[in-house]
Order: structure tokens, then sequence, then C-alpha cells
């Protein structure tokens, strides 16, 4: 299986503070993935990276089955090439209504004169009514999403991300601010997912990161430290040494 | 398609109404088409409003929606009068030449004509070279194309150059001042061929129609203005009503989020500044003929800074919000500047509204960023009762429900 992410030899310093280094990482086309590691260890560097937000000094990033190269593309090329990310705030467009949110991020062409012209199908609200039902906002559509709370923003921005429909999705800290109910169904959502794409989670929750049941990547000082199942690397000395030992 | 597209949006029929009623009230007033009522200055006023209501349609649509607070717009307002004042000039230049030139008994040789148009012209700025910018003057449809092609051209670069490096916010809009008071003080020099700071002059008189009494070209100007404000209406109001206003609006909100979904935010920001700058080329072109006359002070750096506090008072995000804004206050400042006004004596000194205007204008701006962040239009909500969702309160968090303080408190 050939990996739909592959990034290699990656390092980053900002004022001379290295926060990547020489970093690799690589995941296949459906594949769900963990990566745990204490705070300033580089995951959301990492996630600026693949996402084009940082460019890295060296090292290379390519992507999908042609191995095209991401470095030196902007943010939404990256994006549309089919790479989707979720913040750890909730980051949704509150003064739009729930269904302009989904249309927003519904799958199509994004250039200006295209978005002009574009008017929404039958079948492009169909969609957006399946995804505000499965994330439980079918009745919510009309509505301001700033008056959503703060669970349901949660969820409003995933089906967002369904809507990109991308190949792989990052994914920063989903179950902040859930109650216990909603990381349940945001952990078999994950892992339902992970089924027919691949997902990155950044997870500092080790129960959540438990649940999930996947692979898991330790970064520290900028650099993998272990990889494997979470048994494998919590038996790892010193992944206890510096992450799970301070705790 | 327009059916539903006026049944979704009744402001836009209302408007279109209220424009309507307004063009034939006013023509019915007019001198030349009716009882007389206005005068033809006050007629020209009101056409010159209604394209700078165009202009704040233009500047709402880039601040209002897209959050972009352009402090330059007017430049290429003025741009586009400069360039129709061209032709303006040189065409009824020409008929006073030649006119001029028949009395000696031989048909003048074009050689002499064209002499004898540049000394006219550049006379005032001791020249009487036709400067090479004015190779098109003699032209009304190429100096029409310039006029739109000149500003559009160099929004699309400047614009290219500030968005491709992501200037934004305050950045942005002291970029923008920069660039009106470079283009003043490149046209207060008087080898800039655009006659320094005496400006172009005499635009009220149309080329060919010396016959024609000014009661009528005014109304019609009125009536131009109208129509490119209506049509410059229903075209921006059908374009933020779709899909192109909610990613717009959502670049104003978050634009990094919005480039996570893939919109190229940079290339929406550069449509948005040079398409303004067309709207706002478009409705100098329309002003100045009626104004008769312009020159550097034109481009200053307040003109565009009026623009915004029109647009803030009258309410931005909203189009209807920037036509009233203009009108309001363009029309209440042509009162309070008029001189007409009685002077209030306060003791040993007096209020006079023309020096006190600008102050009081700085008052009611900052009373509505204050007090009433929705501007004039605000009025409306308050009228269909529309609240603004109250939740300023800190979300609790997962154990409380997801409830915000003041939700959880109530």
């Amino acid at each position: 299986m050939s990996a739909l992410l592959e990034v290699s030899g990656i390092s980053v310093s900002f004022d001379g503070f290295r926060a990547i280094n020489n970093l690799s990482f690589s995941i296949g086309p459906a594949e769900l993935r963990a990566i745990i590691g204490p705070n300033g260890a580089g995951k959301t560097t990492f996630m600026d990276i693949v996402t084009g937000k940082t460019r890295p000094d060296q090292g290379t990033i390519t992507f999908g089955e042609r191995a095209v190269s991401l470095l030196g593309m902007s943010e939404a090329r990256i994006a549309r090439e089919g790479i989707g990310r979720k913040f750890q705030r909730p980051t949704v467009f509150e003064d739009q209504s729930v269904q302009d949110n989904l249309l927003l991020a519904l799958k199509a062409a994004r250039s200006p004169w295209c978005v002009l012209i574009w008017k929404p199908k039958a079948s492009d609200l169909a969609r957006v009514q399946v995804l505000a039902h499965e994330v439980g906002l079918a009745d919510q559509l009309q509505r301001k999403s700033g008056e959503l709370s703060h669970g349901q923003k949660q969820w409003l921005e995933i089906a967002m991300l369904l809507a990109q429909e991308p190949r792989l999705l990052l994914v920063d800290e989903p179950a902040a601010g859930m109650t216990p109910s909603e990381r349940e169904q945001t952990t078999s959502l994950l892992v339902s997912l992970a089924k027919t794409r691949a997902v990155v989670v950044v997870e500092h929750d080790m129960d959540f990161v438990r649940r999930l049941n996947c692979r898991v990547t330790v970064l520290h000082e900028g650099a993998v430290l272990a990889e494997g199942s979470l048994d494998h690397v919590t038996r790892d000395q010193q992944v206890i040494s510096v992450y799970l030992g301070r705790g | 398609m327009s059916r539903s597209f006026f049944a979704k949006h009744p402001s836009v029929l209302i408007f279109i109404a209220v424009l309507a009623i307004f063009t034939i009230m006013v023509t019915l007033a007019s001198d030349a088409y009716g009882f007389g009522w206005l005068s033809t200055s006050y007629i020209k006023t009101l056409g010159k409003t209604l394209s700078l209501c165009l202009v704040a349609l233009a500047m709402d649509l880039i601040w209002g929606y897209a959050g972009i607070l352009t402090l330059g717009h007017m430049a290429f307002f003025a741009l586009g009068g400069y360039l129709i004042g061209m032709w303006l000039m040189y065409a009824r230049t020409e008929e006073i030449v030649v006119q001029a030139l028949a009395h000696g008994g031989l048909p003048a040789t074009p050689e002499e004509i064209s002499q004898g148009i540049a000394s006219q012209i550049f006379g005032v700025v001791g020249t009487s070279d036709l400067p090479a910018i004015w190779s098109f003057a003699y032209s009304l449809p190429l100096q029409l194309a310039l006029a739109l092609a000149v500003p559009g051209l160099l929004a699309l670069v400047f614009g290219w150059l500030a968005f491709r490096s992501r200037v934004t916010g305050v950045y942005l809009s002291i970029l923008t001042q920069a660039m009106t008071l470079a283009l003043a003080l490149y046209l207060y020099q008087n080898d800039s061929g655009l006659r320094g700071n005496n400006g172009l002059s005499g635009l009220q008189n149309l080329p060919g129609l010396t016959e024609t009494s000014q009661d009528l070209v005014s109304i019609w100007f009125f009536w131009a203005s109208a129509l490119a404000l209506g049509l410059g209406y229903l075209t921006l109001a059908w374009a933020v009503s779709g899909k192109f206003g909610s990613v717009i609006r959502a670049i104003r909100d978050d634009e990094a989020r919005v480039r996570f979904l893939g919109y190229p935010v940079e290339l929406y920001k550069l449509f948005l500044f040079t398409l303004t700058a067309l709207i706002a080329a478009l409705a100098g072109v329309l002003y100045y003929p009626q104004a008769g006359i312009i020159n550097p002070a034109e481009l200053a750096p307040i003109a565009s800074i009026y623009l915004a506090v029109w647009v803030a008072i009258g309410g931005r995000g909203r189009l209807y919000g920037a036509v009233i804004g203009a009108a309001f206050v363009s029309l209440l400042s042509s009162v309070f500047t008029s001189g007409r006004l009685p002077n209030i004596p306060l003791g040993p000194v007096w209020l006079s509204w023309v020096d006190w205007w600008l102050v009081l204008l700085g008052a009611a701006f900052v009373a509505v960023t204050l007090f009433a962040p929705k501007g004039i239009s605000g009025v409306f909500d308050r009228y269909q009762r529309i609240a603004p969702p109250d939740r300023k309160g800190a979300p609790l968090g997962p154990a409380d429900g997801s409830l915000q303080k003041q939700e959880a408190q109530a």
C-alpha cells in the first residue's frame, strides 16, 4: 500500500528555535493515526506545515498517487488537493446560517467567477441535509451558527469538513470542550471516517486516544520519538521518561 | 429566477421602487420636464449625490461585506472623472477653436486646430503642446474605455502587489491612503499633463450640445446617475445574495479558515478591489460632468475617508445602508456648507455652520461607532424586530451542556 501523505526529513526553525527537527511521517489512504506529545513537541507546527501555513526550511512533502509536492502550494491550493483541517476551537462563520456554512464548504469550484454564478442544485441541498442530519443539526439549518452551543459548533465544523470531502483529515484536539457522550460520538465518527480516508488526530487525552484504537506517533522536540500501537509506545522507556512520566 | 430573487430579498424591490419614485418626482419638479420647483443647480446636486451613492455601494461591498477597509477608492472615482473630463474639454475646445478660426475666411488646417486646442487648454500651465496622455482625447468611445481601463488596471496592479504580500487591516488602509495621496501629488505637477492644480474645468458643457440648456443636461445626467445606481444596486445585490456573498463575508470574519476551505482568498480580494474600483470609476464618469470641474484636491486622502464615514453612518454590510449614508451625509453636508444657515451667536464667538460642520460630522461618526454600530439602517432592523444574537458570555464548556454564561444565569 503506497502512502497518501509522505513527509520526509522536514525541519523548521523560528528565530533559531527548532520547532520541527528532521521529522518524517507517512500515512496510508485509509488509516487512522493519533499524534501525541507534550506541549511544544511540534504537533501544531507539523499540521501548519502540511496545510501550507508554515514553510519548512528543508525536507519534502508529497501527497496522493501522483506524489505531487505540497511545498510551495498555497493553503487554498493544498485544501483543494484534498487536505482538510479541523482547528482546536470551533471556527464556523457565526454571522451565517448553518446551511450557508455547509454550502460554503461543499465540494465545488472555488474561483470567484465560478462561485459568482454558482447556484445550489437540489442534490447540493440534499447533501447539506444529509450532513446536517449526521451531526444532529438537521432542524437548525436556518439558524445563525453564532447562536449554536459550543458543542454544536464543533459538530457543524466537522460537518463542514465532511462536505469538503477531503482525502486526508487533520483533526486538532477534537475532544476538547465536548461532553462525554459527544466524545463517544466523535470517536465512532473518526473511526468510521478512517475507513475511506486518512485521518490524523492530534490529542492530549490518553483515554480518547485509547478508544480510537489506532497507531500512535509520539512527537518530542520536533521529531518522532516512537511509533506503534498505544500499548507499544506507552511501554517505550524514552516515551515514559519524556511524556508519560511527567504527568 | 428574478421573481424568487425579489421574493427572497424584498429590500431590493423596495430600493428600486423608491429610486424610481424619487427619479420621477425630481423630474416632475425640474425646470426642463416639470414645474420648475427645483433649481438646476439643485438637480445637479441630487444627480451628484446619486453617483456618490454608487461609490458608497462599492465601498460597502469591499468594506462592509469583505472587511477590506480601503481608503483609496475616491482616487479611482477621480481618475474616472479626469479621463472623461479630458474628452469633454478637448471636444469642447475643438468646437471653439474651429469656430474662431472660421472667421479667418480660409478653413483651418488640422495642424492649426490641434495647435489651437493645445494652447487653449495648456496656456494656463505655460505650454502649448498636447501631452501624450491626451492622444485619445478626441474620441469619446476611446476615452470612455480608458476611463474604466486605467483605474481598473491601477487597482489590479496595486491590489495584486498588496494582497499577494498579505497586507491586511490597518496596513492596507494606510497603503491605499498613500496611493491616493501619491496620485494627487503627481497630478498637482504642471508637467503631469493634466493642468496641475487648475485641473479640468468647463466639464458641464457637453460638446455638440452648445445650444442645449443646462436645465436639460442636468436632468439627463440625473437620470443616468439614477440608472447606474439602480443597475449597480441590482448587480451587487445579486452578487452578495448567493454563495459569493457568503464567501466574502466569511473572508471578513475569518480569512484563514476560508483559505483552509480551499478558497483562494487573495484572488477574491483582488477581484473585489478591481471590481469596486471599476464601479467607482464609472461613478466618477457620471459625477464630474455634473460638478463641472475636477482638480487634484479631489484625490486628497480625506475624500476616501469621507466615503468610509458615509458607509459607516449608513450601516455597513447592507447595500441600502451605504446608499442611505452617502445620500444623507452628503446632502446634509451641502446644507451645512452652503453658508445659507444663519450663524448662531455664542457670546463673544459665532457658531459658524460651515466651520463646525466637520466637527459635527466627526461627532456623529464617533456616536454611530459607539452606540449604533449598524448605522442608520439599524432602524429597519428594529422595525422588523431583528435582534442581534446576544451571546457575549464565555462558553461554559461541556459540563453545563455547552450553555453560554448568561444563558445559564437566566
